[in-house]
């Protein structure tokens, strides 16, 4: 039972990475309807910008709360002006041409930050800073419960009602509602859409930079195509929980995490990444909008 | 205009390139020259590994060329990056016996790498010496390959003679990496042993290079109660997975193989790995002469302790050196003929006797983690 217990816990907190990334393309994805495979290129130069800065401001020597916020804002504003010179440099050129020609830029964006990485950063795997010290926070029998697991999933939790808040409740989020809907539309409403893709880009890209540190914590060896798997991983988990919806790319990561565990533990870790992609084609078999998807015409 | 200059760019880019190409190209000083093919993991998840090596193998090979070189001639090391990946490690040692024509290889750490490798050096007859690839598979691929270091049957019994003698444990868990053949030959002859000594094997867990999440598997290893975990992987996964370890609140000893060597362990599973005991080439405390003689040159060219990789790399080397200066000429094979011929050098990491396999017959050094030191704890023979 405790057993079960654990694994259900762990696949919790493995799934709750996975949400973070998730809402990220989910984001981008509502607004646009590209996937931004550079997502997780962007998630990657986080991880290197607070590996640098806390280098740079000797953020190991007194390591706690003040030091991961440091580090938390140097990851996301290096991600969000990445997230927005992609979106300015390699998506804007590209707005009325077809989808097809967006998304390949979008792979060959995250192909060219991967290998650029490995020149700047070096192929070597980095030890991540220990810029917070992770302590037991619960114990209940041979249960432990870790203080970074908490954190990311509360994160991933508030950055999900947060950003259901700022799109629904807010005026630049009613914008971003109105440009998802048609964005010929919005300009002649007088929105400024280059604003708001803008605006999109950024809150999607310092998510990428918060699960960044998030991650780093919890996995401590940063390396430039870290962000690979984890991200493919992320893009099923918010197709799987219905892409451009925001509460389905929270759901879909924990449902993958969850999934991903049980196969590890009751099976064998081989298949690991064989589900992950299994449950795409599942899903996109049975359910192509995935479990929270609706096929109603508003995004985001 | 514009396309036109872009195109023009992109001509001259091409052109430059050619042309650094055709200098670099130009070796008309072969004559006075040996050339000498390294290939390993300078970069990618076993960095610290080809780095090690490669140091080592230099500090040999320039302390050679200072005392004259060998029959006048002066010895050049090519070094290779193979990124970690076997299908580099194949293209690297390819491209350094079609085009730079070395005379001899020296590598790999990985026995998977080596394995890529050591069917290309033996169709083109160039000997390969690895310093540290374990894997008994390595040295069969052909009669030009060779090893200055023990191999998995001997490393696997020896850890499971010390788990059960020494630590007298009696329930011990596997943790392995399946992309590996090390790490799949090593846990299988550490099990074998360890039952037939009367040990339990209460579980056996798998992973895959590269994987940054065990909490799965290590879940299941909780359950079995296990008194230690001997986890055969190298250093990064190993680090993560003892951090992991004691995350879940697992008290078991950490037990290994030489794949732990490397600074890096402790930095990235801190105080996890502490107390954990592995099996390895060398141990720097050892009182041998030998040792402490190559910790001392070490030292003075690069101000820090070499690791266990560096020795193996130093003694490769030296072997190596040693079959070139009693070859008759400097051909692949008289030096392969040499090489065969090694008999009780003694090393940084030990006696070296080449046997018939090919491989070498050596003790295995056992050291404790503690902090970034390795203390030497005992040394055991076959």
């Amino acid at each position: 039972m405790q057993e079960l217990v654990q694994h259900i816990l762990n696949g919790l907190n493995l799934g709750a990475i996975y949400a973070l990334i998730a809402l990220g393309y989910t984001m981008v994805y509502g607004v646009l309807q590209l996937i931004n495979f550079a997502h997780s290129e962007v998630y990657m130069v986080g991880a290197f910008a607070s590996y640098y800065g806390a280098i740079q401001f000797h953020l190991t020597e007194k390591p706690g709360w003040g030091a991961f916020a440091i580090a938390l804002l140097i990851s996301m504003t290096v991600c969000s002006l990445l997230g927005l010179a992609i979106e300015r440099f390699a998506y804007r050129p590209l707005r009325n041409a077809p989808k097809l020609n967006t998304l390949i830029t979008a792979i060959g964006v995250s192909l060219f930050l991967q290998f650029s990485g490995q020149v700047v950063f070096g192929a070597d795997p980095k030890v991540f800073p220990e810029v917070l010290q992770d302590s037991t926070l619960y114990t209940f029998g041979e249960i432990q419960i870790q203080l970074f697991d908490v954190t990311i999933f509360v994160v991933a939790i508030v950055a999900m009602l947060a950003l259901n808040w700022f799109i629904n409740k807010t005026k630049t989020g009613m914008a971003i509602r109105a440009v998802s809907f048609s964005f010929r539309s919005a300009t002649l409403m007088g929105i400024n859409v280059n604003w708001i893709i803008a605006v999109t880009f950024i809150l999607g890209s310092s998510l990428a930079g918060v699960g960044s540190v998030l991650v780093g914590l919890k996995y401590p060896k940063i390396d430039p195509l870290m962000g690979t798997l984890i991200g493919l991983k992320a893009f099923v988990a918010a197709v799987l929980g219905g892409i451009g919806n925001l509460p389905g790319a929270v759901v879909g990561g924990l449902l993958m995490g969850l999934c991903e565990e049980m196969v590890v533990a009751y099976l064998s870790s081989t298949y690991r990444d064989a589900l992950a992609f299994g449950l795409l084609i599942f899903i996109l078999l049975f359910k192509p909008s995935g479990i929270m998807g609706q096929t109603r015409v508003e995004k985001v | 205009m514009r396309r036109l200059n872009q195109v023009l760019v992109a001509i001259c880019c091409v052109l430059s390139f050619a042309c650094t190409k055709k200098n670099e190209g130009g070796g008309s000083e072969a004559a006075t020259e040996i050339k000498v093919g390294q290939y390993g993991s300078m970069t990618g998840g076993e960095a610290t590994f080809g780095q090690s090596t490669d140091k080592g193998i230099r500090l040999a090979i320039d302390a050679k060329n200072a005392a004259g070189g060998i029959k006048g001639k002066k010895i050049v090391l090519i070094t290779e990056d193979n990124q970690g990946k076997p299908e580099e490690a194949a293209a690297v040692v390819k491209k350094l016996i079609t085009q730079d024509k070395v005379v001899a290889l020296l590598g790999e750490v990985a026995s998977t790498r080596s394995l890529a490798a050591a069917p290309i050096a033996q169709q083109y007859k160039i000997p390969m010496i690895s310093p540290s690839s374990t894997n008994p598979e390595v040295t069969k691929r052909g009669d030009y390959i060779f090893r200055t270091c023990f191999i998995d049957p001997f490393q696997g019994p020896v850890m499971a003679r010390f788990a059960y003698n020494n630590l007298k444990l009696r329930k011990v868990a596997i943790l392995k990496d399946l992309k590996s053949d090390y790490s799949l030959g090593l846990s299988e002859f550490f099990a074998k042993k360890f039952k037939e000594l009367g040990g339990e094997i209460v579980s056996e867990q798998t992973f895959q290079t590269g994987d940054t999440d065990f909490k799965g598997q290590l879940t299941r290893i909780r359950s079995s109660e296990p008194e230690a975990i001997f986890i055969p992987a190298y250093y990064t996964e190993v680090g993560l997975i003892a951090r992991q370890t004691r995350q879940l609140g697992i008290k078991a000893i950490l037990l290994g193989g030489d794949g732990w060597d490397s600074p890096k362990l402790f930095e990235i599973g801190r105080e996890a790995v502490n107390g954990s005991y592995f099996s390895n080439h060398y141990a720097s405390e050892s009182p041998v002469p030998a040792t402490q003689d190559f910790i001392k040159k070490y030292k003075e060219k690069y101000h820090e302790t070499p690791d266990g990789l560096a020795a193996a790399g130093y003694d490769a080397a030296q072997v190596l050196l040693l079959a070139m200066e009693n070859a008759p000429e400097i051909t692949p094979t008289a030096i392969r003929d040499q090489i065969a011929k090694t008999k009780d050098y003694q090393g940084a990491t030990g006696k070296i006797t080449i046997n018939a396999d090919r491989n070498a017959d050596k003790d295995a050094f056992i050291v404790k983690v503690d902090g970034k030191v390795l203390k030497f704890v005992t040394l055991l023979g076959p």
